[in-house]
């Protein structure tokens, strides 16, 4: 991560505009992410599933650090995007960093490209 | 025939009455007669702490009432006190003047907790915990006080500790070593569980030498030597046990600091015996419960003349009784320097495992966290196993790719007397024969038959094993049903009787008391205990938004594309033009992909932006249908008697009192109604989970019906007269599914599971079991509003629960 030059803090809102274990969807520059809070962190994921069939993320049941995908029930490490076993595959994660009340996200430059 | 021998029994504890039910088994040669001082018929006292902190009652602990001495031919006499022993002319006197004669005695007095001899300790609110009472001076205490003090950080002190946190005292352990459970614990291990129990809500005051109890009538407060002291209105002493062997010392029988016995349970004078934590047996007084069966199995045999090993002392294995706090130590498991120590401290997940070897033997253990490999060190360390490469693999868990982990089969290396319930003393042969004998094939069919793992539940995964290893391959099917989903090993119905017995008020309390591998459980367990909590504590449980599933959150169906669906509720199928030109403008207005009937006679509204829902709500102001929810969705009617020239009854008019009933009150699973004003049934209650059929008489009631994933029809349940009737038939129903069923369990599962028969007992013929499941209902039903109403006026929730965060121009820095 560290070779990464450009990037870019982005103000999403506060802490309290995110219910704690209940994601919500961001968007920026196009690009959705479900942003998630529980009691001690906060985690950004691209919002969509990485299964087959896609679908958002932001809707899932929240588990200390783990998200259970809304639509398929896959269980998804969110601090590093990673699928749980029996499932694979992995979903694109944005370091999110909390300032008194302001939550930012850190986006690198060429992190959110439009499909 | 030979006269029967008399056989006199001094106690009616657990050691004595182990013995006893062993004896029973190999002969029928003595007139038995057991005499307890205590009131109550004998009880299982490792598990007071359970009755102490609410889980269980006295009757749960009751190992054998009134009825199995008179069915084994048991004259008992309870509150009865022997006085002294004639051994010369072989009598027990008794208290009240008089006299029992024996051929044989047996000694079974058990024994007293140790007061520490300090000024003050004959104050009141100053006891032990050793007896029913103790547990009931306890319970009344917490009641009325605040501050409780327990001398002594051991595995009983901690046990009574707990159980007076969960009555709701501030208590504190006193402690005179620096870390507790020093009889069973080394440091890291002691260290671990004291920041376990201080998570719990225990305070600690450890290296401290009580001097003095202080007050006047009742007690205070607590001096230590180091000059401070503490407050407390309740000083429960558990600094150790006392055999108890008064009634020995008066007679010729030898005694030291117990009664001492020899290899088969024989004092010193012939034709008595003692058994359990009176006796001294080789330097020895155990205070524990696994050497009381072990010595009762020799005693036993002895008794009826069989051959017998002789008892060569305990290894002692320890478990503490705390829920969400699995210690277990057994063996040599302090380290000197002739031993080698294989130790895993893991500070992450907060376990600990350390084996004692010495001279590659394994001879002792500690385990804090996990304690699944309790039974197989516990085993090793009794077999005096050496160490190999292969048992060291699996005992850490660092096995190579292929069959490394593979754990050998420890059911098939216990022989038949090995005890695997050490709380109960139940071995191997007792389990074996329960499934092959008995036919068992579930572990809760085990344990209610054998009582193994009914206490503290340590020997499960040996049970399990057992099964597995007897029963083979079908087992599995039955070893995968048992926990609710990978967080837990619990089913529905101990969970539920948790919950109760516990009063456990939220998720966080269950997961924690119920020690869940994954804290905050996953997508499975959440939404289940969330209707659990809600079923159970109808007016004070608050709903979890973060434990329901995403339809039931969001109040509506979420479609693959991440797009919803809107119900609105239609009573009975019936809508009015009005609402028709509602629907219509919301769904050109807000863009709906498609509008569509449903299979409940109603209306769906599909491609519904989220962020547009509440609009979509504000402007239709009809209330939710609940086509997303484990709930009552649709009431099918046919026109009934209104318009059909065949109507014999008022489907229309019931179909919508049913629905507006019981429409938003939490069901394990969708729930959908029919109601047909004749037997042509043109609304199909057969597939229904209650499906009303009307006849000229009045209503016939079928329940379990499914046209869904597996179709079923539905049985009859009863018929009644009149609309009041089956009002109260169809309230009770549903009150004893939501009572009884697994969540997600649809009602043509449950019927076949619990039998028709029993929800016919309960609802149809019990009147008062159908007057409190209606009440309940009632209750539950007070309870509810419309969540799209509730959201349409929360504009905090509507923004944070349904509004994107649309950055437009980020601050860049």
């Amino acid at each position: 991560m560290s070779e990464v030059r450009a990037e870019r803090k982005i103000c999403i809102g506060k802490q309290d505009d995110f219910l704690e274990r209940v994601g919500r969807a961001v968007e920026v520059e196009g690009q959705v992410i479900a942003v998630f809070r529980t009691s001690t962190h906060m985690y950004a994921l691209l919002d969509r599933s990485p299964h087959p069939k896609g679908g958002p993320l932001n809707e899932g049941i929240v588990s200390g650090s783990f998200l259970y995908d809304p639509l398929y029930d896959w269980k998804i490490d969110m601090r590093d995007g990673m699928v749980q076993e029996p499932d694979s595959g992995q979903v694109q994660t944005f370091p999110l960093i909390v300032e008194g009340e302001d939550v930012y996200l850190l986006i690198a430059g060429n992190q959110l490209v439009s499909k | 025939m030979a006269e029967k021998q008399k056989l006199v029994v001094i106690g009616n504890g657990m050691a004595g009455m182990n013995a006893i039910e062993q004896l029973l088994k190999l002969t029928d040669r003595y007139e038995i007669i057991v005499i307890g001082a205590e009131p109550h018929p004998n009880y299982n006292r490792i598990m007071l702490s359970y009755v102490l902190e609410g889980s269980k009652s006295i009757d749960d602990i009751i190992i054998n009432d009134r009825a199995w001495y008179v069915s084994a031919g048991i004259l008992l006499m309870t509150g009865c006190k022997a006085v002294r022993l004639d051994t010369t002319h072989q009598q027990v006197m008794m208290e009240d003047g008089s006299v029992v004669a024996y051929d044989k005695l047996l000694i079974a007095t058990g024994s007293t907790p140790f007061i520490l001899p300090v000024p003050g300790s004959t104050l009141d609110g100053v006891i032990g915990f050793r007896s029913i009472e103790d547990c009931g001076t306890m319970m009344e205490a917490a009641a009325h006080y605040k501050k409780a003090a327990v001398i002594g950080g051991g595995l009983l002190g901690l046990e009574a500790a707990k159980g007076l946190v969960q009555l709701g005292m501030d208590v504190t352990v006193v402690h005179l070593p620096e870390y507790l459970m020093e009889r069973q614990l080394d440091v890291p291990s002691a260290k671990m569980l004291q920041q376990e129990l201080e998570r719990q809500g225990l305070k600690f005051a450890l290296g401290k030498q009580t001097t003095a109890l202080t007050g006047t009538k009742r007690v205070t407060g607590l001096t230590f030597a180091d000059g401070t002291s503490l407050e407390a209105d309740l000083v429960v002493m558990s600094v150790g046990i006392r055999p108890n062997i008064d009634l020995a010392m008066g007679s010729d029988i030898q005694v030291n600091r117990g009664i001492v016995v020899n290899d088969y349970m024989q004092t010193s004078v012939p034709g008595v015996y003692a058994v359990g934590e009176c006796t001294e047996h080789r330097g020895i007084c155990y205070g524990l419960v696994a050497p009381l069966f072990e010595q009762g199995a020799v005693l036993a045999k002895t008794l009826a003349g069989v051959e017998t090993e002789p008892y060569e002392g305990s290894i002692v294995s320890t478990k503490l009784k705390v829920s969400g706090v699995d210690v277990f130590s057994t063996g040599t498991f302090l380290e000197e320097p002739h031993h080698d120590i294989i130790r895993l401290h893991d500070g992450w997940n907060r376990t600990y495992k350390k084996i004692v070897l010495h001279n590659r033997v394994v001879v002792g253990a500690v385990l804090f966290g996990n304690i699944d490999d309790s039974s197989r060190l516990e085993r090793l360390v009794k077999k005096g196993e050496q160490m190999t490469e292969e048992l060291y693999q699996e005992l850490t868990g660092s096995g190579g790719c292929c069959g490394g982990k593979a754990k050998s089969n420890m059911a098939a290396e216990l022989v038949d007397d090995d005890i695997v319930c050490g709380c109960n003393g139940v071995t191997k042969k007792m389990i074996v024969d329960a499934i092959v004998v008995d036919g068992l094939t579930t572990l809760d069919a085990v344990k209610m038959k054998t009582g193994a793992s009914r206490s503290c539940g340590g020997c499960k995964p040996m049970v399990e094993q057992l099964l597995q290893h007897v029963l083979g391959e079908s087992f599995q099917s039955t070893q995968t049903k048992q926990g609710i989903c990978g967080c837990t090993s619990l089913c529905r119905d101990e969970i539920v009787a948790a919950i109760k017995e516990q009063q456990l008020y939220t998720i966080t309390e269950v997961t924690q008391a119920l020690a869940w591998s994954q804290a905050e459980g996953c997508s499975k367990c959440r939404p289940a205990l969330n209707y659990y909590l809600g079923m159970l504590w109808p007016e004070t449980y608050v709903d979890e938004r973060a434990s329901r599933f995403v339809n039931e959150r969001m109040n509506a169906n979420i479609q693959k594309d991440g797009t919803y669906t809107v119900v609105p509720r239609m009573y009975g199928g019936m809508t009015t033009p009005e609402d028709l030109k509602k629907i219509a403008d919301v769904s050109i207005k807000y863009k709906a992909s498609l509008v569509k009937m449903t299979g409940g006679q109603r209306i769906g509204i599909i491609g519904i932006q989220k962020e547009d829902l509440p609009k979509v709500w504000e402007e239709l102001e009809m209330p939710s249908g609940y086509a997303y929810a484990k709930a009552l969705r649709t009431v099918k009617t046919c026109v009934g008697s209104t318009y059909c020239r065949f109507g014999t009854q008022d489907s229309l008019s019931i179909g919508d009192l049913i629905e507006r009933k019981f429409e938003r009150v939490d069901m394990p699973a969708k729930f959908k109604f029919a109601v047909n004003g004749c037997p042509r049934n043109c609304a199909e209650s057969c597939t229904k989970d209650i499906g009303i059929v009307g006849n000229d008489g009045g209503w016939e009631i079928y329940v379990g019906g499914n046209g869904g994933i597996k179709a079923r029809l539905a049985d009859l349940l009863c018929k009644v007269k009149t609309d009041e009737e089956l009002m109260e038939m169809v309230a009770a129903t549903m009150q004893y599914y939501r009572e009884t069923a697994n969540y997600l369990e649809r009602t043509s599962d449950w019927i076949e599971r619990v039998g028709l028969t029993q929800v016919q007992n309960m609802i149809v013929h019990d009147a008062d079991q159908r007057k409190r499941l209606t009440a309940s209902m009632e209750i539950a039903l007070s309870k509810l509003e419309d969540p799209w109403k509730k959201v349409v006026g929360d504009q905090k929730l509507r923004t944070a629960l349904f509004e994107k965060v649309i950055v437009n121009e980020p601050c860049t820095h």
